[in-house]
């Protein structure tokens, strides 16, 4: 044994995994035969490194899922986003910075193929604006003062990242939020006010599929409401202005959604 | 196209049996194996020739399970390594084998850093430095963080719950 490497930690891991070569490996058996209690313990980790590859290969013997052949991902990067009206399109060109994959945006847990109508959370995102923003005593669950813990909270029923979105460039500011009731899931309500005392909400609820879309415009008596997909979230801001006032406050909350929703950047 | 088909394809079940292994629901499992393959679709040309792809996926896996624990767990601005820690509050594993379910309750007992690390190393076949590359460390903290790792579920396993039940919170 003169002269040889004392046997450490890295050897015993080494040799755990089968990765000694052979002389090496005779030197740390007879480590091990001189050190009984040792050698009880890298036998039980050889038998749980074992265990556990028994455990889980099953996953990999698994056929692979059509959705997961290169081809048909490569397919999908090369589809232009569905549901994008062509008038619509053009209203908004230039608007929509982002791929279909720059919308995965890392939040993969979100499953689910429901393709969710976008008109039907419009409509009940103008019927939740026209409840809540006239309410004088009680517009918000919970206000602005809170944000931290409103947005954490309505993220955490919503079940998808939020964030409030800063409108003071565009003159709102942030009074608070509630949670709503939309077909049996939880949506989210943020409402602005500015100096004026006009108030606009943005209506947030998971839209099931990472699919993007532009923006819909939807207009009803005098409120107006710009509506899209983003990250599998829907999205509806709405207030009681014209859709040529309103454009660019949608386009400032996409372009802060798009901001943040890089996985590195992610605020939440 | 064929050349990049030719190149993942093969590393799928294994991308699959990690993602399976950190998340324990199929579907999410595939979902998060979906963004790996369209997140290194994307960055293909960014893939250094000679790199080794085997990390490079691994890595961009990890990351984005990471990036969505912190998108989920996400408590206030501070996440720190807590949240990452108690992740897994699984309840009762339907796929559970009986008398194999212990190894991967004693895996849930491990930080996430100290799961990939059975994981990628022991279960993957990764070399020591391709998992110093996917997380990010030198290679002598693999080694003994792999180390302790492994002590750590093997007094789990001899244990049981409590000692966990005391660490975790």
């Amino acid at each position: 044994m003169t002269g040889e490497r004392p046997i450490g930690e890295d050897d015993l891991q080494a040799y755990v995994d089968g990765r000694l070569t052979p002389s090496r490996r005779e030197a740390v058996k007879a480590y091990l035969e001189d050190h009984p209690a040792l050698a009880d313990q890298v036998g039980q980790e050889i038998e749980q490194r074992e265990a556990l590859r028994a455990r889980l290969s099953f996953k990999a013997a698994e056929p692979i899922p059509s959705r997961l052949r290169i081809a048909n991902l490569m397919a999908a990067q090369r589809r232009p986003p569905r549901g994008r009206p062509a008038a619509v399109a053009a209203a908004v060109a230039g608007l929509l910075v982002g791929s279909v994959l720059g919308a995965a945006g890392g939040i993969w847990w979100s499953s689910g193929p429901a393709q969710l109508a976008q008109t039907s959370v419009a409509g009940n995102a103008i019927a939740a604006h026209r409840i809540y923003v006239g309410e004088r005593l009680h517009p918000v669950e919970v206000p602005a003062e809170q944000e931290a813990h409103l947005v954490q909270w309505l993220s955490r029923r919503v079940g998808k990242p939020l964030s409030a979105p800063n409108l003071t460039a565009q003159g709102y500011r942030l009074i608070g939020g509630r949670l709503l009731p939309d077909g049996g899931e939880a949506a989210a309500l943020f409402m602005y006010e500015n100096a004026g005392g006009n108030r606009l909400t943005l209506y947030a609820r998971s839209g099931g599929t990472d699919a993007q879309t532009s923006f819909r415009f939807e207009s009803r008596d005098d409120v107006s409401a710009f509506s899209w997909i983003d990250n599998g979230l829907s999205y509806v801001v709405t207030a009681k202005v014209d859709r040529a006032q309103l454009l660019p406050i949608a386009e400032a909350i996409y372009r802060q959604f798009e901001a943040t929703g890089e996985p590195a950047k992610s605020r939440l | 196209m064929d050349e990049i088909a030719a190149l993942l394809e093969p590393q799928i079940p294994a991308l699959r049996r990690y993602a399976w292994a950190l998340l324990r629901d199929h579907e999410a499992a595939d979902d998060l194996v979906q963004d790996t393959l369209e997140r290194a679709i994307s960055r293909w040309g960014q893939r250094r020739q000679e790199g080794d792809l085997r990390a490079w996926l691994f890595t961009i896996q990890r990351n984005l399970f990471l990036n969505g624990l912190r998108q989920r767990k996400a408590r206030g601005t501070q996440v720190g390594e807590d949240a990452l820690n108690d992740v897994q509050a699984l309840g009762t594993d339907p796929e559970s084998h009986a008398g194999l379910r212990d190894v991967l309750v004693g895996l849930d007992a491990l930080s996430e850093e100290q799961r990939s690390l059975l994981l990628l190393v022991g279960v993957e076949d990764l070399s020591y430095e391709q998992a110093a590359k996917v997380l990010g460390i030198p290679l002598g903290t693999v080694m003994s963080r792999l180390s302790r790792a492994r002590a750590r579920l093997r007094e789990f396993m001899e244990n049981g719950r409590s000692t966990v039940l005391r660490r975790v919170k």
